[in-house]
C-alpha cells in the first residue's frame, strides 16, 4: 500500500554503523529483523512496501545480495507465495507488509496457512507506538484482527525485543504443528538504535509444547489392534509431509500391508502408483476409500484431522471401526472422530515405533475390495472423464495428457473448484511436496501466487499452476510478479466459462437454478501477452498434446488456456450431509 | 444438543502477556459459547497468571475447548472441573439507603443472617459485602429489593481445585524440558562489514 509518505530522516542512520570486532554494536530494529532472517536461513522474502514498514525496506536496500525480495502486486499474493514456498521447500515462508490495508490484505492467507498448517512468518509495519489507538493514518489493530488466524502473534514496540521475538516467531511457526506467525513492529522500533548482542535461535518456549510426549503404552495398544485386524485401513494427511516422515510412513504401510488412502493435502507423500495407495478420500475422492471406510475394522489415521469433507456425515462415519489416531496436535484427538487408541506425537517418531511392533502381513482379499471398487469407479466416472465421447474436452483428459508429458515429476499447484478436484483425482505424483493446494480454507485465487512461491522454493522442478477461469481472475495481478522476476511458472487454465463447482451444486441440489455462476473472462492470452508472457488458447482435442508440450518446452513462464466442457460435473461425490457410504457415482 | 449441559469451571495457567485474554476469549465466542464468568488473577507461582472461567456446556464440548485453550502457545495448562470438584466463591456488593436500614431493624437482622459486612456507611447510603455461592448472593438481592436496593454487583467466580497440588511442581516439569545451551550463533556475526557496506 504505497501512499504519500513524509520521508523521515532517521532511516539514514541505520546504514552508517560500521562493524566493530565482535563487540556489541548499535544497530537499528530494522537491521535486526534482517539479521534474524539471515540467521534463520531465509533466502526469499515476499512483500510489498508502504509507509509504516519503510525503515525495514530501507535496511533491505543493503541486504539485496543476501535476501531475494519478491515484490508482489498485492499482499494476499505475498502470503500465498510464501505458503507455496514453504510447502515445496519445507522451510518457513517470510512476508513483509505495511500497516493498515497491507496487513489486512494478509488475513485470507493467514487463515489459509492456519487451517493448512503452513509455516509462515509475516512481519507487518505498524504506526509509531505513541500513535497506537489514535486512529492514525493506516493504523489498524492487526494483532487483534489476526489472533484467530495465527498460531502466535506479537506486537513489538521496542527494538531490543526484536532478536528474541523473531527467534520465537521462527521456532513457533515451524515446530510442532506448523502455522502462521505475525509480528507487528511499530515504526519507532524499526528506527530505534540499540545495542545488538547477536542472534540466538530459539528452541524452547516455556509455555509451548510443540510435540507431545510419545506414550509407549499407546503404541503397543495400537500395534495390538492392527495385528488383530482383518480389514485395517490407513488414511493419511499432510502430517506425513510436514513431519518429513514419508519414508517412515512408507515403511509402515509396506510392512503392515495395509491399504492406504490420502486426504487432499496428503497427496504425493506416497507415490500415486504405489500398490498399496488406494486413492483419495473425501467428497470427490475415490469410491473405494470412501465406501470401505465404513467397512474396515481398524482405521489408522496418520497426520490428518477428519475434516467434514473427508468424513461426510459424522454420525455415520466408520462407526464399526476401532480408530487409531496418530497426531502431533493433542487438540485433534477426539475432536471430530472418537479415537480408540490415541497416539500423540510426531509421526516421524511414532511411525517407526509402530512399524517395529506390527506384523508383516498382506490382505489380498481386502485389497481386492479396493481394486473392485476402483473398477466400478473407472467404468462409471474415470473412463468417461479421461476419454470423453463429447466434442468438448474434459478437464480429466487434459490432466491425463499432462501426466504423460511430465511423468509425474512436476509440482502441481491448484486453485479451488472443479479443476482442483479433477487435478487432485487424476494427477500422478512421484515425489513428495508435489501437490500444493488450498485444502482447508478453499481459497480461490491461491494458485497463481502460490505457484510463484512453489517455484522459488524448489527452482529445479517444473511448476504448473492449474487454475479455473474464476480463481485466476481473483489474483490475476500476480502475472506482474511473474513478469518482473522472470519466475518460470506454467499456467494452465481450464476454462469452462462457469464457476463450475457452484454450478454443479446448483444443478444437483438447486434445480439447475444457475444463480450468478456464469462468468465472463477476458482474453487470457492477450492479458498474459500484456505482461510479456507467451501463451495460447486451445479448444480442439487434436491440439491438446502439442499445446501442453509447447507449454512445458517453453523457456520461462507460459499460459495455456484449454476450453473445456461447460457443464461437466465432478464425480464421484459424497453429497453434503450424507455418509461416505452414500457416495454417488453419477 | 441441550442435554448433558452442566456448569464447568475452567482453570487456565498462562504466561502474563498482553493479548492472551482475547486469544482465550475467542475460543469460546468462535463456537458461540457464552462465558458465564471470567476472572484473571495472579496464581500461586510468580509470573504465572490464572484464569477462572465458568461455562454451561456438556463435558464433551468442555474437553475439546480445554484442549484448544491448552494449544495456545502462551498457555501452560488448562483444567476443567465440575462444581463439586472445586471450592469456589463470588463476592457481591449491595448499596442500600442508610435510613432504611437504620429505621428497620429487620434489615439489619437479615444482613447478619447472610453474613454481610458493611464496607462503607454514609449518611445517604451503606455498602454491604458478602461472599458466597451464586444462590446466596442472589437471594440477598431479592431480600434487599423491597428496601430500596440502589446498586448490586457481583464478581466473577474464583475457585480452588480440591484435588490440585498447585502449579509449582507442574511448572518445574515444564521447565525441565528446557533444552541445554546448544544455541546456534548467527553465522553472519563475524561478517558485519559486508552487511553494513555503504
Amino acid at each position: 500500500m504505497s501512499e504519500g509518505i513524509t520521508i523521515s530522516k532517521p532511516a539514514q542512520e541505520a546504514k552508517t554503523k560500521k562493524a566493530g570486532n565482535g563487540a556489541p554494536q548499535q544497530i537499528s530494529g530494522s537491521v535486526a529483523v534482517l539479521e534474524a532472517f539471515l540467521a534463520e536461513g531465509v533466502d526469499t522474502i515476499f512483500g510489498y512496501p508502504g509507509g509504516a514498514i519503510m525503515p525495514i525496506y530501507d535496511a533491505l536496500y543493503d541486504y539485496q545480495d543476501k535476501l531475494n525480495h519478491i515484490l508482489v502486486r498485492h499482499e494476499q499474493g505475498a502470503i500465498h507465495a510464501a505458503q507455496g514456498y514453504a510447502r515445496t521447500s519445507g522451510k518457513t515462508g517470510v512476508v513483509f507488509a505495511t500497516s493498515g490495508p497491507g496487513a489486512t490484505n494478509l488475513v485470507t492467507g493467514l487463515a489459509d496457512a492456519m487451517i493448512d498448517s503452513t509455516p509462515v512468518v509475516c512481519i507487518t509495519g505498524q504506526v509509531f507506538a505513541h500513535l497506537l489507538g489514535t486512529d492514525a493514518f493506516q493504523e489498524t489493530d492487526v494483532i487483534n484482527i489476526t489472533t484467530p488466524v495465527t498460531k502466535w502473534n506479537y506486537q513489538v514496540t521496542d527494538a531490543t525485543e526484536i532478536p528474541e521475538v523473531l527467534a520465537r516467531a521462527f521456532y513457533i511457526a515451524s515446530s510442532g504443528r506448523p502455522g502462521p506467525v505475525l509480528i507487528d513492529i511499530t515504526k519507532n522500533a524499526q528506527l530505534q538504535q540499540f545495542k545488538y548482542e547477536g542472534y540466538k535461535r530459539c528452541n524452547y518456549v516455556r509455555s509451548y509444547r510443540p510435540k507431545p510426549i510419545v506414550r509407549k503404552e499407546y503404541i503397543e495398544e495400537a500395534a495390538k489392534l492392527i495385528n488383530q485386524a482383518e480389514r485395517p485401513f490407513v488414511i493419511w494427511g499432510q502430517g506425513v509431509i510436514l513431519g518429513k516422515a514419508e519414508k517412515e510412513f512408507r515403511q509402515f504401510v509396506e510392512k503392515s500391508g495395509i491399504p492406504a488412502a490420502s486426504t487432499i493435502l496428503g497427496l504425493s507423500a506416497l507415490p500415486s502408483d504405489h500398490p498399496l495407495h488406494v486413492g483419495m478420500l473425501g467428497m470427490h475422492g475415490n469410491y473405494g476409500p470412501n465406501v470401505l471406510t465404513n467397512e474396515c475394522d481398524v482405521l489408522i489415521a496418520v497426520g490428518m484431522r477428519f475434516d467434514d469433507r473427508v468424513t461426510g456425515r459424522l454420525d455415520k462415519y466408520a462407526r464399526q471401526a476401532k480408530v487409531i489416531h496418530l497426531d502431533i496436535d493433542p487438540a485433534e484427538i477426539d475432536k471430530n472422530v472418537k479415537t480408540t487408541v490415541p497416539v500423540w506425537g510426531d509421526c516421524k517418531e511414532t511411525l517407526p515405533l509402530l512399524t517395529e511392533l506390527v506384523q508383516q502381513k498382506v490382505y489380498p482379499q481386502w485389497l481386492q475390495r479396493f481394486k473392485d471398487a476402483m473398477k466400478q469407479e473407472e467404468e462409471a466416472c474415470i473412463l468417461p472423464e479421461l476419454n470423453p465421447a463429447t466434442e468438448q474436452m474434459s478437464m480429466g483428459e487434459v490432466i491425463k495428457v499432462l501426466n504423460e508429458l511430465t511423468d509425474g515429476n512436476a509440482i502441481i499447484v491448484t486453485d479451488v473448484g472443479q479443476h482442483q478436484m479433477v487435478a487432485c483425482r487424476y494427477v500422478k505424483f512421484k515425489q513428495s511436496k508435489s501437490n500444493i493446494t488450498s485444502g482447508g480454507l478453499g481459497t480461490m485465487g491461491f494458485a497463481l501466487p502460490a505457484a510463484i512461491g512453489a517455484k522459488l522454493g524448489d527452482p529445479k522442478r517444473t511448476t504448473i499452476a492449474i487454475i479455473g477461469d474464476g480463481g485466476f481472475q481473483m489474483t490475476i495481478q500476480e502475472l506482474g510478479t511473474i513478469m518482473q522476476f522472470g519466475v518460470d511458472v506454467k499456467i494452465l487454465i481450464l476454462n469452462n466459462s462457469f464457476l463450475g463447482m457452484v454450478r454443479q451444486w446448483q444443478q444437483l441440489f438447486h434445480d439447475k437454478r444457475y444463480s450468478f455462476v456464469n462468468i465472463t473472462s477476458p482474453d487470457f492470452v492477450q492479458v498474459a501477452k500484456g505482461y510479456g508472457i507467451a501463451g495460447q488458447s486451445i479448444s480442439r482435442r487434436e491440439d491438446l498434446k502439442s499445446a501442453l508440450q509447447a507449454m512445458l518446452n517453453h523457456k520461462g513462464s507460459y499460459l495455456l488456456e484449454v476450453m473445456v466442457g461447460k457443464e461437466n460435473n465432478v464425480f464421484p461425490m459424497v453429497p453434503q450431509g450424507c455418509s461416505v457410504a452414500e457416495i454417488r457415482l453419477k | 444438543m441441550e442435554t448433558g449441559k452442566q456448569e464447568f469451571t475452567v482453570t487456565v495457567y498462562t504466561e502474563n502477556h498482553i493479548g492472551l485474554l482475547n486469544r482465550i476469549a475467542i475460543i469460546f465466542s468462535r463456537r458461540k459459547i457464552n462465558v458465564e464468568s471470567l476472572n484473571t488473577s495472579p496464581s500461586e507461582v510468580e509470573g504465572i497468571h490464572r484464569f477462572t472461567i465458568v461455562i454451561n456446556e456438556s463435558e464433551d464440548v468442555v474437553r475439546k475447548l480445554v484442549r484448544q485453550i491448552e494449544k495456545q502457545v502462551e498457555v501452560l495448562k488448562a483444567y476443567y472441573n465440575t462444581t463439586d470438584e472445586i471450592v469456589w466463591q463470588e463476592l457481591a456488593l449491595y448499596k442500600v439507603p442508610t435510613d432504611e436500614i437504620a429505621e428497620k431493624v429487620k434489615v439489619e437482622r437479615l444482613l447478619r443472617e447472610f453474613g454481610a459486612r458493611a464496607v462503607v456507611i454514609r449518611k445517604d447510603y451503606t455498602v454491604f459485602e458478602t461472599t458466597g455461592h451464586r444462590e446466596e448472593t442472589d437471594k440477598l438481592v431479592q431480600v434487599l429489593e423491597p428496601y430500596g436496593l440502589i446498586e448490586f454487583v457481583r464478581s466473577a467466580r474464583v475457585a480452588i481445585i480440591k484435588a490440585s497440588k498447585g502449579f509449582h511442581e507442574k511448572l518445574k516439569e515444564f521447565e525441565k524440558m528446557a533444552p541445554g545451551a546448544e544455541i546456534k550463533e548467527n553465522e553472519y556475526l563475524g561478517k558485519q562489514g559486508e552487511v553494513f557496506s555503504m
